[in-house]
């Protein structure tokens, strides 16, 4: 088998996030989303990992989990103090800055 | 030679000045006997060295003094020195010595005045300034009296400056003072970019050497200079107005020292004339032009301050064209410009002391008949008149007759030109200086029976007194044996006589004293004989009318600069307006305008940023995807 | 279920089997965690996802990320989501409809242009044919062989992620802490509150609920010596609930004989 499928579901799967990103409004979703991404890029790695025959790759979608990891902490801790000011977690609503 | 002493002429004045200015009211009650104090001692110090002079021989009688290396800077170096020579040592006598004379005589004349002591603190500045500018041994050190005395004189024409009038008049002088001005600064620029220096000895030295283009710039510049401080045509406008100040101030500075100084200043720089001939004729024409236009305007004035500033316009004109004539003349011009510094300064503290009698009064058609009430100030300002207008033995006749002489032998038509121009100005002399005094003192009395004329206090006839005794007998001890005319002989180049070339001097004496008989006898026919109206007749010749805007010089000025410089102020405004503020402005409105365009893509909402970066992402793709194609 | 997906990545068709049977699915669960209205659900579906690729990951030799995939992200990230949710209200469902006008359609052209871009791109690669694959490189083992370049040639971007999450830790403490307003009241300010209130009735403590002996739950209201119920002796809660019952029945009989004789 053609290790460069696990690309092309990498490549949908990031896509489908990205849409995601900017079409949900809930915070909490739109969180999931980015962390779809980034397990698409992940993927994307590990595949390439396996494609040059050293692991560097591995190594980098590791360092990529515990920055995602790292994210969904203050991201969350974000979106409970959004949601306990403004009773709301839709990311529409914390658009103060324009004009 | 050297000498330790000159800095301190220079220093005492200056010393009272800052004294006097920063003392403030305290200094009220003896800042007047301070000034004069120091003015005097300017004075002493000048005949001691005069005196130190007169025992040396010819060769040794220059003295300096090295103050202090003012600028070094490369090959330009200048040395803030003094030097005292035969000229500088008339002038530095007639500057303390009227100077001295005539602060005594401010003490009275300004007893009434609430800033007396801020008078004399301006007079000992001006007395200061004007000995740095005859002392200073360079060009750049003369520049520096130059405008101190410019200075001195904006200050002191506006001191009454409450009267905006006489604001205006001070601005005005020292307006036309900076094209003067201009035109020495340009003088000493092109004087070290041609001959690398700018001290008086080494100029002299280069002279020779240096190409007549240049000189003739030199010159010419120097010229524009002198006509602005001297008040010759055209740069003459200034000095009717400046009248605006306290009477000594016109007795002292504008018509005994300051504007005399273009005449030092032409004098100085003989070697500089003498090798460059077209701009020593330029000095005689100007000289000529100035001092029948003068004339003429003082045959006009009604007001008697500047009908005397006329006529010192008039006779400054006739030591221009002294000094225009080259090394024959130049003796004759320092002779006229001291005995000029008597007799008119005598008659200028006349005419305050008539003012004084008169509760200001400066309308010669409201006086008449003050011989009565003023005896002493009548004989002093009589004195005066007759040594201007040129009666042997008086003074004037001495100096004015040999100018006269000096240009009539200055050879072919220019000569003969210069010298009815000047044989013309005597007889207008005659004719407007007789106006005066008929007007003034003869006929009958025009005034108010509100007016008191009376004798002024000692202080102030002692002073005219004296001066009267120089306009007497200055001009016969300067020609007895050609004293004064050897004396500087070292200073200024002397040339074979051309005495007795055309007309010997005893022609030109008997031709001068006939014109200046028929000036008298016209002006007593005119005046003496006929009622004067106490407002001067408007329905007059178109020359008189002329004659009184003062020869149309202000007309002349308005509409030639004044107007030309508002038209480009005005258009420069315009330009400023729509063009640079609208460049500004328009890159301003450009940078709003796409601001604003661009805002609206700021629509607050996380998820439309996001949608830029995923733009953002696509069009890297793109690259990448067209890159790798 | 490891085992099994190694023995699956060893042997080129089993894992050919093996991907197109998760990978559609995979897509399938994405695409229903972006439609879904319930963010409970998107989170459920997002866990499928993820246990997926961890399946992924070790069918590519990556025996220790797909644990770790298996453990952080389905094991403590989404169990944090889940947490967060319940948090804001589980039962909350979003409208799909969209607010901003014009951003959707953008969006979706712009994200399939991306995708349609990605796969040309990787059509366009040589890619995956000449795999050498990862035997020689987990000859020791995998998690030996990238403890090996973790803590060599990696080991200043691991000291560095270490802070890095150390510094998130903070943050989220810092974030999550409520600040108190005012300072909490003392013992001695609530008990001058008590006494220097508007009535001493409630000095020595509110009413003990329940009737005597009879029935003593937290649901009767106390009986005051005139007979009435007290209201103040039951929870405001169990009142709003309708969950209080009335205490007439449980009064002692005597006592209501003698009211009534009187």
């Amino acid at each position: 088998m053609n290790a460069a499928n696990y690309l092309y579901v990498s490549a949908l799967l990031f896509t489908i996030g990205a849409i995601g990103v900017v079409v949900r409004r809930n915070a909490i979703v739109v969180f999931m989303c980015v962390e779809l991404m980034l397990n698409a890029a992940n993927l994307a790695f590990v595949t390439f990992a396996r494609i040059n025959g050293n692991l560097d790759g591995q190594v980098m979608a590791f360092f990529t989990m515990v920055v995602a990891a790292c994210e969904v902490v203050v991201g969350l801790a974000i979106i409970v103090t959004i949601y306990r000011s403004r009773r709301s977690a839709s990311v529409d609503d914390a658009s103060l800055l324009k004009r | 030679m050297t000498s330790n002493y000159l800095v301190y002429l220079i220093a005492l004045p200056l010393l009272g000045s800052a004294l006097l200015l920063f003392a403030g009211r305290k200094a009220d009650k003896w800042g007047h006997l301070l000034g004069t104090a120091m003015s005097g001692g300017a004075f002493v110090i000048g005949l001691y060295e005069f005196s130190q002079m007169l025992g040396r021989s010819t060769e040794q009688r220059a003295v300096t003094q090295k103050l202090f290396s003012w600028i070094s800077v490369g090959s330009f170096q200048v040395d803030a020195g003094l030097m005292l020579d035969q000229l500088s040592i008339c002038f530095v006598l007639l500057i303390t010595g009227v100077g001295t004379l005539i602060h005594i005589y401010s003490i009275a004349y300004m007893s009434h005045d609430l800033d007396r002591r801020r008078f004399f603190a301006y007079l000992n500045l001006f007395i200061a300034a004007m000995l740095l500018l005859v002392l200073g041994d360079s060009y750049l050190n003369l520049y520096v009296g130059w405008e101190g005395v410019g200075l001195a004189s904006y200050l002191l024409i506006g001191f009454w400056n409450q009267k905006p009038t006489y604001a205006t008049a001070a601005k005005k002088a020292f307006v036309a003072n900076r094209v003067g001005d201009m035109g020495l600064s340009l003088a000493i620029m092109i004087a070290f970019a041609t001959l690398g220096t700018v001290s008086f000895a080494g100029v002299k030295e280069q002279a020779s050497q240096a190409s007549t283009g240049a000189l003739t710039a030199i010159g010419i510049m120097l010229l524009v200079a002198a006509t602005g401080k001297s008040a010759q045509f055209p740069l003459q406008a200034w000095l009717g107005d400046a009248m605006a100040g306290p009477t000594p101030v016109s007795a002292l500075i504008h018509a005994a020292t300051m504007v005399t100084a273009g005449v030092y200043l032409i004098t100085r720089s003989n070697f500089i004339f003498d090798a460059a001939p077209t701009a020593q004729l330029c000095v005689a024409i100007i000289g000529a032009i100035t001092l029948l236009f003068g004339a003429i305007i003082g045959t006009a004035k009604d007001d008697i301050k500047k009908a005397l500033a006329a006529s010192t316009m008039s006779q400054i004109g006739y030591m221009v064209l002294g000094a225009g004539l080259g090394p024959a003349g130049y003796a004759f011009a320092i002779m006229h410009l001291l005995t000029h510094g008597f007799f008119k300064a005598g008659m200028f503290l006349g005419a305050g002391s008539v003012m004084h009698g008169m509760d200001d009064e400066v309308n010669m058609r409201r006086y008449g008949g003050l011989s009565k009430f003023m005896p002493i100030t009548f004989a002093t300002f009589g004195l005066g008149y007759l040594a201007i207008i040129g009666v042997p033995p008086f003074a004037g006749f001495y100096s004015k007759d040999k100018i006269i002489e000096v240009a009539f032998n200055a050879g072919g038509i220019k000569g003969i030109t210069l010298g009815c121009a000047a044989l013309l100005g005597a007889a207008i002399t005659a004719f407007y200086m007789t106006r005066v005094v008929i007007l003034t003192f003869a006929g009958s009395k025009r005034w108010d029976d509100k007016a008191h004329p009376h004798e002024s206090p000692v202080l102030m006839w002692l002073p005219m007194a004296l001066l009267a005794i120089g306009s007497v007998a200055s001009g016969f001890i300067f020609t007895r044996g050609n004293s004064l005319k050897n004396w500087l002989a070292p200073v200024v180049e002397q040339s074979p006589v051309h005495e007795g070339e055309l007309l010997k001097p005893e022609v030109v004496s008997v031709l001068a004293l006939v014109l200046v008989l028929l000036g008298v006898g016209l002006a007593v026919v005119k005046y003496l004989r006929k009622e004067i109206p106490l407002v001067a007749p408007t329905n007059v010749s178109i020359f008189t009318r002329i004659a009184r805007r003062d020869l149309l010089q202000d007309d002349f000025n308005e509409a030639v600069f004044m107007k030309t410089g508002q038209k480009l102020t005005k258009a420069l405004v315009v330009t400023d307006k729509s063009i640079i503020d609208g460049a500004v402005r328009g890159v301003a409105k450009l940078v709003q305008g796409s601001g604003s365009a661009l805002r609206t893509t700021q629509t607050g909402f996380v998820r439309s940023y996001a949608m830029w970066i995923l733009i953002g992402a696509i069009g890297l793709v793109a690259a990448i995807w067209v890159v790798t194609l | 279920m490891i085992n099994l997906a190694i023995e699956v990545g060893k042997t080129t068709t089993p894992e050919a089997v093996m991907f197109w049977f998760l990978a559609p699915l995979a897509i399938v669960a994405a695409l229903g965690m972006l439609l879904s209205k319930k963010a409970v659900h998107s989170a459920i579906l997002l866990a499928w996802v993820m246990i997926t690729l961890a399946i992924f990951y070790i069918a590519q030799d990556a025996l220790f990320l797909g644990i770790v995939q298996v453990v952080v992200y389905t094991g403590a990230v989404m169990m944090l989501f889940l947490f967060i949710l319940m948090l804001v209200g589980v039962d909350s469902a979003d409208s799909l409809k969209e607010t901003i006008p014009g951003l959707r359609p953008i969006a979706i052209t712009a994200a399939v242009g991306f995708g349609g871009l990605m796969v040309s791109l990787l059509g366009r690669a040589t890619l995956g044919s000449d795999m050498v694959g990862l035997t020689d490189a987990n000859a020791a083992g995998n998690v030996p062989a990238l403890a090996q370049l973790l803590f060599s040639t990696y080991v200043w971007p691991f000291e560095v992620v270490s802070a890095l999450l150390i510094t998130a830790a903070l943050g989220a403490m810092v974030l999550a802490h409520n600040h108190r307003l005012v300072a909490r009241p003392t013992q001695r300010e609530l008990s001058i509150k008590r006494f220097r209130g508007e009535s001493l009735g409630s000095a020595a403590g509110l009413p003990n609920p329940g009737v005597y002996a009879l029935h003593n739950a937290v649901d009767v209201p106390a009986l005051l010596p005139d007979g009435t119920a007290s209201e103040a002796s039951v929870s405001a809660m169990l009142k709003a609930r309708g969950d209080v019952i009335d205490s007439k029945p449980f009064q002692l009989i005597e006592l209501a004989n003698e009211e009534g004789e009187k």
